[in-house]
């Protein structure tokens, strides 16, 4: 088959394709295989067609094109130096100055309300919901009991009030009482073997979904952070630098299991002032 | 006539005729550029389509569309509509699809067109501008795949976007108030969404946009560089005019790239938001891997190790360094390297004639480098997928990964430096003649020329 014919026959396999195309839209809900197959066969077609015709049926040989230099000569560019530098410009050195500095007085003006784009950061990333005698409730708000949770079984709880609050989102794991190893100070953080620990996780703030209950370890699973839940969830693997906070933990009159206060670090990934103490401390509920 | 109208006007004949007789030199590897600008025609296209449909509102609807898995959960406007677009609007999913892929495409064709440019030496003197300029379409076409990819809000994107805001927010001193003003607050946010469908749709395609024309304009300015041979040489540009040749060829390549795309698009299924789910602050998936152009930098967050360390009351978090500072070296290393090259060779010459890799040992083998270190922290963004199928701990490879990260480029080095100088030394020598040798009558040989 001679290029004509190659040419003529891909373009009629385009229009075929294309009127299918019609056909599938207009009588059919439509099907996204067939769409794509055909849009392909009509895309293809023409340009199987153009690249034929270019290969063989236009006659092109070689041509050769002179190198311009892209440098302008020198008289060139003195001359254009000079009409830059326009006396009446050049001699005021004041008011270009003066220009220049206006110019810059407004830039800064203009640029000030892209501070509305957000609030300032305050004390939003040292405090959470949770506050002393806050309960621990589920994703539907039921409050828990030291026994409704199996050993190693492990929930997401939010303080009552605060359900789905983002920074709030805590795990709590109950644990045989002789498999803990929390430092003293924790010592009463753990009624009835039962830790809550910060679901974000403190690399890069994914939430700590994966529970390894026979290690005893959360896996954090984008970056594979693995923490030790036996002794404060210190990080034994991966890129995370510091344990997921703590939260302390009571058993309220009625049975139910509370905070005793905020987690007493930030939660979360790391910042640069994640050491100091939050912008106006003085907190609104003793916690 | 219209031409003799528009001319009359404006005195196009003699541009249009000395525009239309340009010579563009031929060689495939020039074609790579042109299929990463026919993606952006595709994406443009088929964007504007999906803008008319999607709704980039964070509220929450009860989803009641005809995708039944879903039906009655309370999901995000913006997640609703890119269901609706795909299920519920006739010829939606494949225009989705086709502009997810076209984007995949995209990224891939500007970076390999990049490494040719780079392998070749097409950025010296003149084109360092072009080069600049180039960088800066690659560093906002990854801008444009990511706040795309986050638009669907669903649970793979967000965990994205959350990932995102952590190393921002470890910024030393600045981190918490610009991740705030990005994000309108602390993540995650309701204002996010609409400001990622501005900045896709709006803020950077026009600079996109702007910029392609640019890279064009300065290389109709300066011509297209070509391979040395034949006719070529340094005071001459050879190959086919712009009219009829290099238009047709185009075309037709236009065409070829958007009959592969649409293909991908209608047959291979990409990003199925609807089986991640809806972004919920408390829910992962595992595993979880981003567009492929991303997984180098989330393969260097999972293997950096875990040091924090606090100078002067300032922490820097262990997301710093591998988020920020490692991919800011590569980047500037490559944005910079038409200037740096000159110190390392003192070669300032205007060079319009391209090498062939080889013949730039150092260059090669450094690129060679700076490309493996790509691909040993794309690697390592995949890890738990191979930990899935090769069943090998995750702890393991994860050690293994982190010795390559030095081994491998460093290997890779020496090996392309050796390589390129055998090429080099073959190239140069003379080569081997047969000859044909006689029997002295004193026992030696001499050369018996042809007879």
């Amino acid at each position: 088959m001679n290029a004509e014919r190659w040419v003529a026959a891909t373009l009629l396999g385009s229009m075929a394709a294309s009127l299918a195309l019609v056909a599938l839209y207009a009588f059919t809900p439509g099907n996204p295989q067939a769409e794509g197959a055909l849009l392909a066969v009509a895309l293809g077609g023409v340009g199987i067609a153009i690249v034929v015709w270019a290969a063989a049926l236009i006659d092109a040989p070689l041509e050769e094109e002179p190198w311009h230099s892209l440098e302008s000569p020198a008289a060139e560019r003195e001359a254009a130096g000079a009409a830059m530098a326009d006396e009446d410009i050049t001699r005021r050195r004041f008011l270009v100055r003066l220009l220049a500095a206006a110019g810059g007085l407004l830039a800064a003006a203009l640029a000030l309300p892209a501070f509305s784009l957000g609030p300032e950061p305050g004390r939003d990333l040292f405090v959470t919901g949770w506050r002393r005698g806050a309960r621990l409730v589920d994703e539907d708000g039921a409050p828990l009991r030291v026994a409704d949770l199996l050993i190693d079984g492990v929930r997401t709880v939010y303080p009552e009030g605060a359900v789905g609050r983002p920074d709030s989102q805590t795990l709590v794991i109950r644990l045989r009482p002789g498999d803990l190893a929390l430092t003293d100070d924790r010592a009463g953080w753990a009624p009835g073997g039962v830790v809550a620990y910060s679901k974000i996780c403190t690399h890069a703030g994914c939430p700590v979904g994966l529970y390894r209950a026979a290690a005893r370890e959360l896996l954090c699973p984008c970056h594979q952070s693995t923490f030790d839940v036996t002794r404060g969830a210190v990080p034994v693997f991966g890129p995370a630098a510091r344990p997921l906070p703590q939260l302390p933990l009571e058993v309220d009159d009625a049975g139910f299991l509370v905070a005793s206060g905020d987690f007493p670090e930030p939660v979360g990934p790391s910042f640069w002032n994640l050491t100091h103490d939050p912008p106006d401390a003085e907190s609104e509920d003793g916690a | 006539m219209a031409a003799r109208w528009f001319d009359e006007r404006l005195g196009l004949a003699s541009w249009t005729r000395s525009g239309l007789r340009k010579i563009f030199p031929d060689h495939w590897s020039f074609l790579l550029g042109e299929v990463a600008l026919f993606c952006l025609v595709i994406l443009v296209l088929t964007g504007v389509f999906l803008t008319l449909f999607y709704v980039p509102d964070a509220a929450v609807v009860t989803y009641e569309g005809s995708y039944a898995p879903l039906h009655g959960q309370e999901v995000s406007r913006a997640y609703a509509s890119v269901l609706d677009l795909s299920f519920e609007v006739k010829a939606g999913l494949v225009m989705r699809q086709v502009h997810h892929w076209a984007a995949l495409v995209f990224v891939a064709a500007i970076v390999v067109h990049m490494l040719r440019v780079f392998f070749t030496g097409a950025f010296r003197k003149p084109r360092e501008i072009n080069w600049l300029v180039g960088i800066g379409l690659l560093l906002l076409t990854l801008a444009m795949g990511i706040t795309g990819y986050s638009l669907p809000d669903d649970l793979l994107s967000g965990t994205g976007l959350r990932i995102i805001y952590s190393a921002v927010i470890g910024i030393p001193l600045i981190g918490p108030y610009l991740a705030f003003l990005v994000f309108g607050g602390e993540f995650p946010t309701e204002t996010i969404i609409s400001r990622l469908f501005v900045f896709h749709v709006m803020l950077l395609p026009a600079l996109l946009i702007g910029g392609v024309l640019t890279h064009l304009a300065i290389l109709w300015r300066q011509k297209h560089t070509q391979f040395p041979g034949g006719p070529r040489t340094e005071r001459n540009v050879v190959g086919r005019p712009f009219w009829p040749t290099q238009v047709f060829k185009s075309t037709g390549l236009l065409m070829l790239t958007s009959a592969v795309i649409a293909l991908m698009g209608g047959l291979i299924q990409i990003n199925p938001v609807w089986t991640y789910g809806p972004f919920d602050a408390a829910t992962v998936s595992a595993p979880a891997q981003p567009d492929w152009y991303v997984g180098w930098l989330d393969g260097a967050l999972r293997l950096f190790p875990p040091i924090e360390f606090t100078i002067l009351g300032i922490t820097v978090p262990t997301v710093f360094i591998p988020a920020i500072v490692i991919p800011g070296i590569l980047f500037g290393i490559l944005t910079l390297w038409p200037f740096i090259e000159p110190l390392l060779t003192g070669d300032r010459e205007t060079h319009h004639l391209l090498d062939r890799p080889r013949d730039s040992a150092l260059r090669t083998s450094i690129g060679v480098a700076g490309l493996l270190v790509f691909v040993v922290l794309t690697v390592a963004g995949g890890n738990d997928v191979i930990t899935l199928v090769a069943q090998i701990p995750v702890e393991g490879m994860t050690e293994i990964l982190r010795v390559a990260f030095f081994v491998v480029p460093l290997a890779g080095f020496a090996v392309t430096y050796r390589v390129c100088r055998e090429l080099q030394a073959r190239t140069d020598a003379p080569r081997p003649r047969a000859v044909r040798l006689r029997r002295t009558p004193s026992g030696g040989f001499e050369e018996a020329g042809d007879e």
